[in-house]
């Protein structure tokens, strides 16, 4: 496998969301509007990138017994950084992902991406693995929350095209349901999987 | 994979290094982003006081205990020379139908309702989200003396949000405390 097929799996072939169903809880909580989206993957590939980076560095110097302990404990470090930073710096969106910063660290995907991945492979590949899945994470969330904010809520990004209330379900918790059953569903007709 | 071998001394070292290391980076960060964190906090405080105050020179703050509720509320004065010209309260209520709320209300020195900014609020999307639109307009300009500000449902004056009568209720519950924490500062004999 190239390095750009390993960099593009993260979009289509193993994509977090529509493929692998990785990551649903903040996938469903937090994509009701695409800046929302947008800002959760973004972070989410911040850690993957880092956690990816360090652990590959270190993989030869963990025993296996504790792994995956060593694991978390350098993804909740990452995510920590994130989470100051973006408290500081970004305060409006820190405002708006709340609770679900601090829980990039149970995010399946970026512990499925250190054991599965970054613990086997070299520093490079780690690094260009974890982008392609953080920035494929991150384009499924903002296409979700946009579909959401577009449907529930008639604007994109914030910008409001009709002075009018959307389909209210879309931005509530069974609209995220329903809005990501039908993305599947369009992503696994166009893979000519259905 | 040339991995160690899991001995307890093996697994015992690696753990404590990379927690080491780990709350060093942390602790790093911290204090690099303490200072930027505490400014945007004491901005969002600043702005909401000058939003819901009518325009003046200076502001004092003042920690009040309120007759109802468990925390207390911080007031803040604003004043124009020698003249009071109005009151902000950082008020709050854990009715809401997701707990905490958070207000800032504005009086003015007779006692009306000059603006009211929601500072932090965990209310459903779409629905109970709503009072931070203009809904809450219907409170500025009123004066608690002669407003009953509880919603129509229980008998009062306000209009609750469509679906969400839990929140509209917390908001009214947050306005009240401030209104009477206001009013007990205001009274002669305090002052």
């Amino acid at each position: 496998m190239n390095q750009w097929q390993n960099f593009s799996k993260g979009f289509f072939k193993e994509n977090a969301v529509f493929v692998m169903l990785l990551g649903m809880c903040p996938t469903l909580a937090i994509t009701n509007s695409a800046i929302n989206g947008l800002g959760m993957g973004l972070a989410t590939t911040f850690v993957l990138v880092m956690s990816n980076l360090s652990i590959s560095l270190i993989k030869d110097l963990i025993p296996a017994k504790v792994r995956i302990p060593t694991f978390i404990v350098v993804i909740a470090s990452f995510v920590t950084v994130v989470d100051l930073v973006m408290a500081g710096y970004a305060p409006a969106l820190h405002e708006q992902l709340g609770i679900f910063i601090p829980l990039i660290v149970v995010n399946c995907v970026v512990l499925g991406r250190a054991e599965a991945f970054a613990s086997k492979n070299t520093v490079v590949s780690s690094i260009i693995d974890g982008a392609g899945m953080g920035l494929g994470f991150a384009m499924a969330l903002t296409l979700l929350g946009a579909v959401r904010e577009l449907l529930g809520n008639l604007s994109l990004f914030g910008f409001k095209f009709i002075e009018a209330d959307g389909i209210l379900v879309f931005i509530l918790a069974p609209g995220a349901f329903i809005a990501l059953g039908f993305m599947i569903a369009l992503v696994n007709r166009i893979t000519k999987k259905v | 994979m040339a991995k160690k071998e899991s001995t307890f001394t093996n697994m015992f070292l690696t753990l404590l290094i990379v927690t080491v290391v780990s709350s060093l980076a942390a602790s790093g960060v911290y204090n690099l982003t303490k200072v930027p964190i505490a400014e945007v906090a004491r901005m969002k405080q600043q702005k909401a006081i000058e939003q819901v105050m009518p325009p003046f020179d200076t502001y004092s703050m003042q920690t009040v205990m309120p007759a109802s509720g468990k925390d207390s509320l911080l007031l803040f004065k604003g004043t124009t020379g020698e003249e009071t010209v109005g009151v902000a309260v950082n008020t709050y209520s854990y009715e809401g139908y997701s707990g905490l709320i958070k207000l800032m209300v504005g009086f003015t020195p007779d006692g009306t309702i000059h603006n009211i900014v929601v500072l932090e609020q965990k209310e459903t999307p779409g629905l109970g989200t709503k009072m931070t639109t203009k809904w809450k307009d219907q409170f500025i300009g009123k004066n608690l003396k002669d407003f009953n500000c509880t919603v129509t449902k229980d008998g009062g004056q306000v209009d609750a949000i469509t679906a969400a009568t839990v929140s509209s209720r917390a908001f009214c519950d947050a306005v009240n405390r401030a209104y009477e924490t206001y009013q007990s500062t205001n009274t002669p004999q305090n002052q």
